[in-house]
């Protein structure tokens, strides 16, 4: 039996850097793009060697923008991949368009065509992800996003037709100026699509540092972070709050369900994917910066794009988990889910109750009414909105 | 090394204002003997502290031994001593002065004479030092050399005309300092053959050799073997070695004789025993009496210094023991607080003072400290008469039974140029003081004259001063007595409990301000908790402010970064580290350093 992997695919290349972004990414010319494209695809023959022994369960490629670079040249790349890994169960001409892998890639409005589409379904991609992040033009301006609210729904519609039947939508809060009205606005209209999306990813918007709204709203930000006071520009906390209660609402009616802190979809649909990060699963990333962890180890790429271009060993950071340390990330992953962590899954992996090692957190936190603790520990619906507070005690 | 000719031997210092060279000087002198080459020379090698060379200031007195060949062909003996610069440090750089002959006044030749230049010159007049000026820095494109060297005859009375004009930081005019080193510092006098009496200039302990102490022999000898004993104590040992200073190193010799500068070791291991500034003597052939010694120091500035983690309070214990040997200004006595537990009472000549021992406690003795709001020594008059001397606010009895209370006034002298004048006087004012006089020193600067309470000094002054001056004014200080005031005790309730650790004495028309701001300030440094915790301050049970910490109600990292786990773990970690410097007062986790957030009131920085 070979051992299941999930496969992370960086690109990191996009049209315009947005506003808010920190991510590894840069719009660059189309030499640089095929450069890089074939510095991955090296990495990616390289490196298949070493995992002969697994067979691929999900394949994800994000970037930056996946759709900034030519789709056929993209195509490529998972044309290497399947040559290179073991894919599903080994008939090769059909696991392409298998639904047994989850193959997701990133895709923003505006950089897609109908054919495009068309053709990242035949080269065997089967869930798309698209970065709408809110439905109302002016904020997408302020976000520095490079695309309108009808830019979405054409490219919703073009990869509809060309037979996406897994789509999620990325949405963000608590933008800067936004009103929870607003955000509903944005909401609401994301659930008249139809066909609906399976999943809906929505996060608050954080700012980050080194970012140009860094510049513009750092300050308030950390302050509000820190103090609770009301911002200038951003919304405030009671604001963001109720945005935050407005997706539960919303989506809950209109049938999805919140499996992630972050993260919601209709049954069946969770993302698989993003599941392997948070219960602790082997995965492998090719490309810039690009983050891996196989049996508790975990490693890096170089993210530093010269170097990754003229390097052999792209590897930059070896780091082999303690027995501590998976335990920790054992918590404090397991708990972004709303099932939480399992006992007996930890006893079983660990060969300890749970309770000898986390005992007095779990009912600290429970006391608080922030976890709930039976058969499984996970997070109260307060918990959840203290998740970092709480995922914090479980380090040592 | 026994038969030195006296002749030979120049014992000297050099001072300065901060930052006009002082340290670069005594490494190019250094250098320059040929006790070290320039490969060997790590910079600046008499501030052998990490803490010294990271801030660039030299905190210890510290002395080095090296061999000029002057240019009448005959080699002379240096010892040189380097002094602190900071008006903190009048005491230290006392201690110093008394094992010299002579000093070296470096005069920075852009800035000319600053308030601490004159504040060391006279301390080195006031020990029968012969003084020659040198003038720093004529490379800087607005050095003024000949204005500098009429400033120096003017203000401070001495020749300067031909005094060296150097670059101690490029190298230029050293040959010229150390034939003048030569020429102008006198030998040291003193009867060998007298009954031994060295003072007692410095001391250091080390875990080998036990206590060192650094000695000025100014009459007859010691070496291995003979029985010394310490005049003041009385303590009475053996010499085990008898040396001289290296660049940063012992180097052991035969005898130390009049006039000589070295160390002694004794295999003492109570480090009281060796009091800086008490006279050694030879126990079988004791002199009839002790060198005057130091005028004793009174502590300016008090605090309490509480280990982090509670059963640290031994460690601390022994390293502000250790610490006191080498620094005899540094007073401590064991103290108590509610909520900080087990620590100590510590009194310092400054606010500088205060942070050194707190930094040199932090990183040599790897002490987790939590320090309380620095406060100064309060007279407190009760009505039955009593007087007590009040260096904790928790101590302060009742109102009903004071009479009166009495703070401690310093007389300032404040250099400044004549732009800064008006914002310089306005922040005296500010900070209640009584205006005495001013004079021109020349066209473009002024020396103030002030009279201020020191407790409005000791906080921020220096910071304020420097940041309304642009850097320009310099201060020094000395203390001038007590007087009268209107003082009241501020506390401070967090989450409606009194935090003893906080409370400070403060003159009652500003208590509302302070208490204003000192909540705001809490009200910034204690994270959420979830639940609402109140901050309130208190003039005899009355709240005069409240702050209000709001309840968490959100703390969430959404994003996942492509599976890169580590970056998230490194914020959790970020969050789990925080926690450990806090302290746990009641249910509330208050950040260490909250406790000297009073420090911090200034709103104009």
């Amino acid at each position: 039996m070979k051992k299941p992997i999930s496969i992370y695919i960086h690109i990191p290349f996009c049209i315009k850097k947005c506003q808010y972004c920190d991510f590894l990414s840069a719009p660059a010319d189309s030499r640089t793009q095929e450069e890089y494209l074939r510095a991955l695809e090296g990495e990616i023959r390289k490196k298949a060697a070493a995992y002969r022994d697994y067979t691929v369960k999900t394949v994800y490629i994000g970037g930056g923008t996946p759709t900034a670079v030519p789709y056929e040249k993209l195509c490529h790349v998972l044309e290497v991949l399947w040559q290179a890994f073991s894919i599903g169960e080994e008939q090769p001409m059909e696991r392409k368009i298998s639904m047994e892998v989850e193959i997701s890639m990133e895709a923003n409005p505006g950089t897609v065509s109908g054919e495009a589409l068309r053709e990242y379904r035949r080269a065997g991609i089967n869930r798309l992800s698209i970065g709408l992040q809110s439905a109302d033009d002016r904020e997408l301006a302020r976000l520095g996003r490079i695309h309108s609210y009808a830019d979405f729904l054409e490219t919703y519609s073009l990869a509809v037709q060309a037979g996406f039947q897994n789509i999620n939508v990325d949405l963000m809060a608590a933008l800067p100026k936004q009103k929870p009205r607003d955000y509903a606005d944005t909401v609401k209209k994301v659930l008249f699509l139809a066909p609906k999306p399976t999943h809906i990813s929505a996060y608050s918007l954080i700012i980050e540092e080194g970012t140009p709204f860094y510049e513009k709203y750092g300050l308030e930000w950390e302050r509000r972070e820190r103090t609770g006071e009301t911002p200038l520009h951003l919304p405030s906390e009671e604001e963001e709050r109720e945005m935050y209660r407005i997706t539960e609402k919303l989506l809950k009616e209109a049938g999805y369900h919140r499996y992630e802190i972050s993260n919601y979809s209709l049954s069946g649909y969770e993302c698989r994917h993003n599941k392997v990060y948070w219960q602790r699963g082997d995965y492998v990333g090719f490309g810039l910066g690009a983050a891996s962890m196989v049996e508790n180890i975990r490693f890096r790429n170089t993210p530093d794009l010269p170097c990754y271009l003229r390097e052999e060993e792209k590897t930059v950071e070896r780091m082999p988990l303690t027995q501590k340390e998976q335990m920790e990330e054992f918590m404090f992953l397991g708990l972004r889910l709303t099932e939480g962590v399992e006992k007996k899954a930890f006893r079983e992996y660990f060969g300890v109750p749970i309770e000898e090692i986390y005992g007095s957190v779990i009912e600290e936190n429970a006391r608080k009414g922030l976890l709930k603790a039976g058969d499984r520990i996970s997070l109260t619906k307060k918990g959840t909105d203290l998740g970092s507070y709480v995922s914090a005690q479980f380090l040592q | 090394m026994s038969g030195i000719d006296q002749s030979k031997i120049r014992n000297f210092c050099i001072v300065a204002h901060i930052d006009h060279g002082k340290s670069t000087l005594a490494d190019r002198i250094i250098e320059h003997t040929g006790l070290l080459t320039s490969r060997e020379m790590q910079a600046q090698v008499l501030d052998n502290m990490e803490l010294e060379r990271e801030r660039g200031i030299t905190i210890k007195a510290q002395a080095v031994r090296t061999v000029y060949r002057a240019q009448d062909g005959e080699e002379y003996i240096f010892n040189l001593i380097d002094t602190p610069g900071h008006v903190d440090f009048n005491y230290e750089v006392s201690r110093s002065l008394a094992a010299c002959d002579g000093a070296i006044l470096v005069v920075d030749a852009a800035q000319g004479i600053e308030a601490q230049t004159l504040a060391n010159v006279y301390l080195a007049l006031d020990h029968d030092l012969d003084v020659f000026p040198v003038i720093n820095k004529i490379d800087l494109p607005s050095a003024q050399p000949e204005k500098v060297i009429a400033e120096i005859e003017d203000v401070i009375g001495i020749e300067a005309q031909d005094a060296p004009l150097i670059s101690a930081k490029n190298g230029i005019g050293i040959e010229e300092v150390l034939e003048a080193v030569v020429h102008k510092i006198p030998a040291p006098g003193g009867d060998v053959e007298a009954p031994l009496k060295a003072l007692i200039f410095d001391s250091v302990y080390d875990s080998y050799k036990g206590v060192i102490v650094f000695v000025r022999v100014k009459e007859g000898s010691v070496r291995k073997g003979t029985r010394i004993r310490m005049m003041a104590t009385g303590a009475t040992q053996e010499v085990v070695e008898v040396g001289y200073f290296g660049a940063g190193q012992f180097i052991p010799c035969d005898e130390l004789s009049a006039g000589m500068v070295g160390y002694i070791t004794a295999s003492i291991k109570n480090v009281k025993d060796t009091a800086v500034g008490d006279t050694v003597t030879d126990a079988d052939n004791p002199c009839a009496e002790p060198l005057p010694g130091y005028k004793k120091v009174n502590s300016m500035v008090y605090c309490g210094m509480y280990p982090a983690d509670g059963a640290k309070y031994p460690d601390l214990r022994d390293a502000l023991e250790k610490l006191k040997l080498n620094d005899a200004s540094l007073h401590y006595e064991p103290e108590t607080s509610i909520a900080l537990g087990f620590g100590f009472r510590c009194g310092f000549l400054g606010l500088l003072h205060l942070e050194i021992i707190q930094e040199r406690l932090e990183r040599e003795y790897n002490l987790d400290l939590v320090t309380t709001a620095p406060g100064v020594v309060y007279k407190v008059h009760c009505t039955n008469g009593d007087m007590i001397e009040l260096t904790n606010p928790s101590n302060l009895p009742d109102p009903s039974v004071i009479d009166f209370m009495e703070e401690p006034i310093v007389s300032a002298e404040i250099m400044v140029t004549t732009e800064f004048i008006g914002s310089i006087m306005e922040l005296c004012q500010e900070r209640r003081g009584k205006y005495l006089g001013m004079e021109y020193l020349e066209e473009t600067r002024a020396l103030l004259r002030y009279e201020l309470p020191l407790n409005e000094i000791i906080y921020d002054f220096f910071d304020a001063l420097k940041s309304r001056s642009r850097g320009y004014a310099s201060f020094d200080y000395d203390l001038k007595g007590y007087e009268q005031s209107s003082l009241v005790k501020l506390d401070i309730l967090i989450n409606r409990e009194e935090v003893d650790a906080l409370s400070f004495i403060v003159h009652a028309d500003s208590a509302y301000e302070r208490g204003r701001k000192m909540c705001e300030k809490l009200k910034d440094e204690i994270p959420r908790h979830l639940f609402e915790i109140p901050i309130q301050a208190a003039v005899g049970g009355k709240i005069i402010a409240r702050e209000t910490v709001k309840a968490m109600r959100k703390d969430v990292l959404a994003k996942c970064y492509g599976g890169d786990i580590t970056r998230k773990k490194k914020l959790l970690e970020k969050q789990k580290e925080g926690k450990k410097r806090m302290r746990q007062i009641g249910s509330v986790e208050v950040p260490q350093k909250a406790f000297m957030s009073v420090l911090k009131l200034d709103d104009r920085r």
